[in-house]
C-alpha cells in the first residue's frame, strides 16, 4: 500500500472535486456580508445587518428554539424506541429478524416525498381528532420526525450491539440477574457510545429535516429549515446567508472538535 | 423469573417501534393508496393518467434523465476521490475526508443556497467570468436543469463515497503492487486491476445514488426554480396547489414500487457479492 500511490492525474482531479464539494459552503460567506436587502455580493463596504436580523427578528429566534425543542424530543423518543427495539432483537433473536429490521428501516428507504405525503395524510387525519397534535403543530412534527429518524438510530444501535460479547450477558443471566439488571448493568454500558451517537445523529437529522416538514407545517409550527425555505423560495433573503454561515461554522467546529477528541483518545494506544 | 415471563420482557422491548411505525406510517400509507384508487372517483383512472398524461410523462421522463446523468456524474467523481482517500498519503486522505464529511453534515438547504449564491446571474461564477472578460452576458447556470444536476451531484457524492471506500479498503493491495512489480503502468494497473476488483462497490454506489436521487425534492425545487420540475416537486404541487390527492397517491405508489424494484436489485447484488467475496 505504501508503494501503490495515486498518480498526478488522480490527485489533480481530486483537488478539483474537493473544491467542488466545498465551493458552495465558501460562497455563502461573502453573500452574508452584503449591505443590501437582496441576494448580492458586497461591493466595497461590508455589513453585519443580516446577522443583527438573526438576533433581533423574533421569527429567527422562535424557529431556532422550536427546532431545538423538536430535535431534542424527537431524538430522545427515536433513540429510546430504537434502543429498545435493538435490545429486543439482540435478546430474542427472532426468526423474523430480517423482516422486522427491514420494516423499521422503511422510512429511510422509501422516497422522502412518499413519506412526506404519508405523514401529511396521518397528521391531517389526526387534526380531526385533536387540533393539538395534528397538522401544523409541534407534537405532529415530532411524530413525523421520529418516523424519519428512528431508522438511523436503529442502524447505530444494531451495529454497536453486534460487537457486544454475548457470554457477558449469559454470565449475568446465569447468576440470576433480572432483565432490567442485564439491560442497565451489562448491555447498555457496553453500547453507550452507540446510543450517544444515535442520539446525536437523530438530533441533527431532525434539526435539519425539511422535505417532510414542508408537507406537515404551514404557519404555526415554523421550524428553522422551514423558515430558511421561505427565505430561499420567493425572493432570496440575505439573512438566510447569515444563518447558513452560522450553521456551517458550528458544523465545522463540532467536526474538528470530535476529530481532535478522537485523536487524543486513540493517541496513547497508538 | 420463568421462561415465559422473560420472553414477554423481550417482546415488550421489541414491539413498541414496529407498532408505532405500523400505526403512524404503514396505516397512513394505506390511506394514501386508497386516495389513488378513490379520488376523484373509484377506479384506476389516476394510474392511467400517470402513464398517459403528457405533463406527468414529461416530468417522469425529466426525472429519469436527470437521475441518470446525476448518478453517472456522482459515480465517476466519487470514485476518483474514494481512490485518493484509500490509496493516498495521510494528508491527502484527511483532505478528502474533510471535503466529504463537511458537506455531508450540512443541511440540504444551506448547500442549495450556496449553489444559488455561486451560480445565479450576478453570482460569484458569473461576475468572475465577466470581470475577466470571458463572457459579456451572464450564463444561465441556475433555475434550470443544469443547476439541478450540479446541486444533486454535490449532494449525492458523500453517499456514493462510503460504499466505494469500503470496497476499496477490502481490496488486497498486494495485488496492485504485484501488477506494478510485473511492469504494468500506473494507468494500466488502475484500469485492468483496480477498477474490475472494485466493481461490486461501484454497482452498490450507483444503485444507492439512483434510489436516493429518484425522490429528491428540496435541491431541485430551489435550484430548478419551478422551471425544471422533478417528480417529487410535482407531487408537492399536486398536493398543495392543484389539490389533486388522487394523482398524489398514484404517483406515490408508483415511486414506492420503483424504489422497491431497485432495492430488490441492490439486495441481489449485495448477496452475490457475499457469495463471491
Amino acid at each position: 500500500m505504501a508503494i501503490y500511490r495515486p498518480g498526478p492525474i488522480a490527485l489533480l482531479l481530486t483537488a478539483l472535486i474537493v473544491l467542488f464539494l466545498l465551493a458552495p459552503l465558501i460562497a455563502v460567506v461573502p453573500t452574508s456580508f452584503t449591505p443590501s436587502n437582496y441576494l448580492s455580493l458586497p461591493r466595497g463596504e461590508l455589513s453585519l445587518r443580516h446577522y443583527r436580523t438573526l438576533l433581533e427578528a423574533p421569527q429567527w429566534s422562535d424557529s431556532i428554539l422550536l427546532s431545538l425543542w423538536i430535535g431534542m424530543v424527537a431524538s430522545l423518543a427515536a433513540t429510546t424506541l430504537a434502543t429498545m427495539f435493538g435490545l429486543g432483537i439482540w435478546f430474542l433473536r427472532p426468526r423474523l429478524t430480517a423482516l422486522l429490521v427491514g420494516f423499521v428501516l422503511l422510512p429511510m428507504i422509501v422516497p422522502p416525498v412518499v413519506s412526506a405525503v404519508t405523514l401529511y395524510f396521518l397528521l391531517t387525519s389526526l387534526s380531526q381528532v385533536s387540533a393539538a397534535i395534528g397538522y401544523d403543530t409541534w407534537p405532529g412534527v415530532v411524530i413525523a420526525h421520529v418516523v424519519m429518524i428512528a431508522p438511523f438510530a436503529v442502524i447505530m444501535i444494531l451495529v454497536s450491539l453486534a460487537q457486544v460479547d454475548r457470554s457477558m450477558d449469559m454470565a449475568a443471566r446465569g447468576m440470576g440477574a433480572s432483565l432490567p439488571q442485564r439491560i442497565f448493568s451489562v448491555v447498555l454500558p457496553n453500547i453507550r457510545f452507540g446510543v450517544l451517537t444515535a442520539a446525536f445523529l437523530t438530533f441533527v437529522l431532525s434539526w435539519e429535516e425539511i422535505a417532510v416538514t414542508l408537507f406537515i407545517t404551514s404557519v404555526k409550527a415554523v421550524t428553522l429549515p422551514r423558515l430558511l425555505w421561505t427565505g430561499l423560495r420567493d425572493n432570496v433573503d440575505p439573512a438566510v446567508a447569515a444563518m447558513s454561515v452560522v450553521l456551517i461554522v458550528v458544523t465545522v467546529g463540532v467536526l474538528v472538535a470530535v476529530n481532535l477528541f478522537r485523536a487524543r483518545r486513540s493517541a496513547p494506544t497508538g | 423469573m420463568t421462561g415465559t415471563r422473560r420472553q414477554l420482557g423481550y417482546v415488550v422491548l421489541l414491539a413498541p417501534l414496529p407498532a408505532f411505525l405500523a400505526g403512524v406510517y404503514l396505516l397512513p400509507f394505506l390511506g394514501v393508496v386508497e386516495w389513488s384508487f378513490t379520488l376523484p372517483e373509484p377506479g384506476v383512472s389516476q394510474y392511467l393518467r400517470v402513464f398517459s398524461d403528457p405533463i406527468v410523462l414529461g416530468v417522469l421522463w425529466r426525472t429519469l434523465r436527470v437521475c441518470c446523468i446525476v448518478t453517472a456524474l456522482t459515480a465517476v467523481l466519487a470514485y476518483a476521490i474514494s481512490y485518493v482517500w484509500v490509496c493516498g498519503s495521510k494528508t491527502q486522505a484527511t483532505i478528502v475526508e474533510f471535503g466529504v464529511l463537511v458537506p455531508f453534515w450540512i443541511s440540504t438547504l444551506t448547500r442549495a443556497f450556496g449553489w444559488l449564491a455561486l451560480l445565479y446571474n450576478q453570482g460569484i461564477v458569473n461576475s468572475t467570468l465577466r470581470s475577466l472578460g470571458i463572457i459579456d452576458f451572464p450564463l444561465m447556470l441556475v433555475r434550470n436543469e443544469f443547476g439541478v444536476i450540479v446541486g444533486m451531484t454535490h449532494f449525492l457524492i458523500p453517499f456514493a463515497v462510503l460504499p466505494l471506500v469500503s470496497s476499496m479498503r477490502h481490496l488486497d493491495h498486494r495485488v496492485l503492487m504485484a501488477a506494478r512489480g510485473m511492469g504494468a503502468s500506473r494507468l494500466r494497473t488502475f484500469w485492468s486491476v483496480f477498477v474490475p476488483m472494485t466493481a461490486p462497490g461501484i454497482i452498490g454506489a450507483v444503485l444507492i445514488t439512483f434510489i436516493f436521487s429518484l425522490g429528491f425534492f428540496i435541491t431541485p425545487a430551489i435550484l430548478g426554480g419551478g422551471r425544471s420540475v422533478l417528480i417529487a416537486e410535482f407531487v408537492y404541487v399536486q398536493t398543495f396547489q392543484t389539490v389533486n390527492w388522487g394523482l398524489t397517491g398514484a404517483i406515490s405508489v408508483v415511486l414506492v414500487v420503483a424504489a422497491a424494484l431497485l432495492i430488490a436489485l441492490f439486495l441481489r447484488v449485495a448477496r452475490y457479492n457475499r457469495l463471491v467475496g
